[in-house]
């Protein structure tokens, strides 16, 4: 087996628990929140037939913190969701990390473009 | 209803959904929406919305699993995922503009295309043993671990690769799925990546290609936290359960009626969507 090889490997390894650990934790801030949300609003009839769009603290990353640290319950999930969305911006983050130890400038520069497109997606569209 | 019944009810739905999507690989977005829009009455965006945030749930959740076969190629999964993060910011934008009722159309069509794909026995993959000249320079080649040894591969057209997985990313990013079956036509078909090395690098893919949706879905409010909570949770659980059992039971029957559950999906959405409903 090459060297590269092996290094890949050893990346790939780290990004998997990455995700992992970035997936549970999201996921136990969601259900924390969730616990809030249908303790105090459980009785409240819902209706999500007609789209209303989310009020401005539920989607942006600031509105998110703001909201999750009064504990709101709606707050705390949407707060998960951003660390959710957040798992596979670390893992690309990582990979450009990997692909620059290895000298593999071209892969980096692909990486890179990759990232700039989902932090645009996450900072720049609102 | 009230917010614990429907909590609850979407819960279990969702977790059928991961847990049948795990078990068949067909994964369980592609049933997702039509579940909320026509069992549920959810706005078809809010549920393209739940459905984006647990499409990246399962793809990171499986993802340790995955690594630890070494089958996935990151330089293949890297240089595609320009294209399809590409496309799913495009298809991100289109899903505010398109009518939902057209949304729903192009759901059901490719809801029609997964359920011809499940059904249809996997064909047999020619391998070439010339290598094409711009995945070697793309570096693209590799090798996967065969109970021979090692097993070298060589990756062809790599354009008309990039060019579908640019679709693929499109239509993950205007419904809200993983589109498992495009990458499929991309990678498997045109490409020519052996099948255990493109499930695995296009899980590793969905995750990312989602994640550049799903941005801009939160940043317009198509996130709701009442409706991707359960969704979100239901189906993680379920993806995971679903992927430990996936090796000790047979999965044949199950996905001849999750073929059939997509079916009847299929002629649902398009109805609803012809008629106007959605």
């Amino acid at each position: 087996m090459k060297l590269s090889d092996w290094t890949d490997q050893k990346v790939e390894n780290v990004i998997g628990t990455l995700l992992r650990v970035g997936v549970l934790t999201s996921a136990f801030v969601v259900f924390c929140g969730g616990t809030i949300y249908l303790a105090r609003h459980g009785r409240s009839t819902v209706d999500y037939r007609i789209f209303q769009g989310e009020p401005a603290d539920y989607r942006q990353i600031s509105g998110i913190v703001r909201e999750a640290l009064h504990l709101s319950g709606r707050g705390i999930i949407q707060l998960g969701l951003l660390l959710l969305i957040a798992t596979p911006i670390a893992r690309v983050i990582f990979a450009l990390f990997g692909f620059a130890a290895e000298k593999d400038r071209m892969y980096a520069c692909f990486t890179a473009i990759v990232l700039v497109i989902l932090l645009y997606s996450l900072l720049g569209t609102s | 209803m009230n917010v614990i019944e429907f909590s609850f009810l979407v819960g279990v739905g969702s977790f059928a959904a991961g847990f049948l999507g795990a078990l068949t690989g067909l994964g369980g977005g592609v049933v997702l929406v039509p579940l909320l829009t026509l069992f549920f009455h959810v706005n078809i965006r809010y549920a393209i919305g739940a459905s984006l945030v647990s499409v990246i749930a399962t793809s990171s959740g499986a993802a340790a699993a995955y690594v630890k076969e070494g089958f996935s190629n990151i330089r293949i999964g890297m240089f595609l995922e320009i294209a399809t993060t590409m496309g799913a910011l495009l298809g991100a934008y289109l899903a505010l503009k398109v009518p939902t009722h057209a949304i729903a159309i192009v759901f059901g069509l490719v809801l029609l295309y997964s359920a011809y794909l499940s059904g249809r026995a996997q064909p047999p993959q020619p391998q070439h043993p010339q290598p094409d000249p711009l995945a070697t320079r793309l570096k693209m080649n590799g090798s996967y671990p065969s109970p021979d040894g090692l097993k070298p591969y060589f990756i062809r057209r790599v354009p008309a690769g990039f060019s579908i997985m640019f679709g693929a990313g499109t239509l993950s990013g205007l419904l809200g799925i993983g589109s498992g079956a495009v990458k499929v036509l991309a990678m498997d078909q045109a490409m020519r990546i052996p099948f255990k090395v493109s499930t695995t690098t296009s899980n590793f893919m969905i995750g990312v290609t989602a994640a550049a949706s799903a941005g801009v879905y939160l940043s317009r409010g198509y996130i709701d936290p009442g409706v991707a909570m359960p969704v979100m949770l239901g189906v993680l659980a379920g993806s995971l359960l679903g992927a430990q059992l996936l090796l000790k039971i047979k999965t044949r029957s199950v996905r001849s009626i999750f073929t059939v559950v997509i079916l009847l999906l299929a002629v649902e959405m398009l109805y609803n969507g012809l008629a106007g409903r959605i």
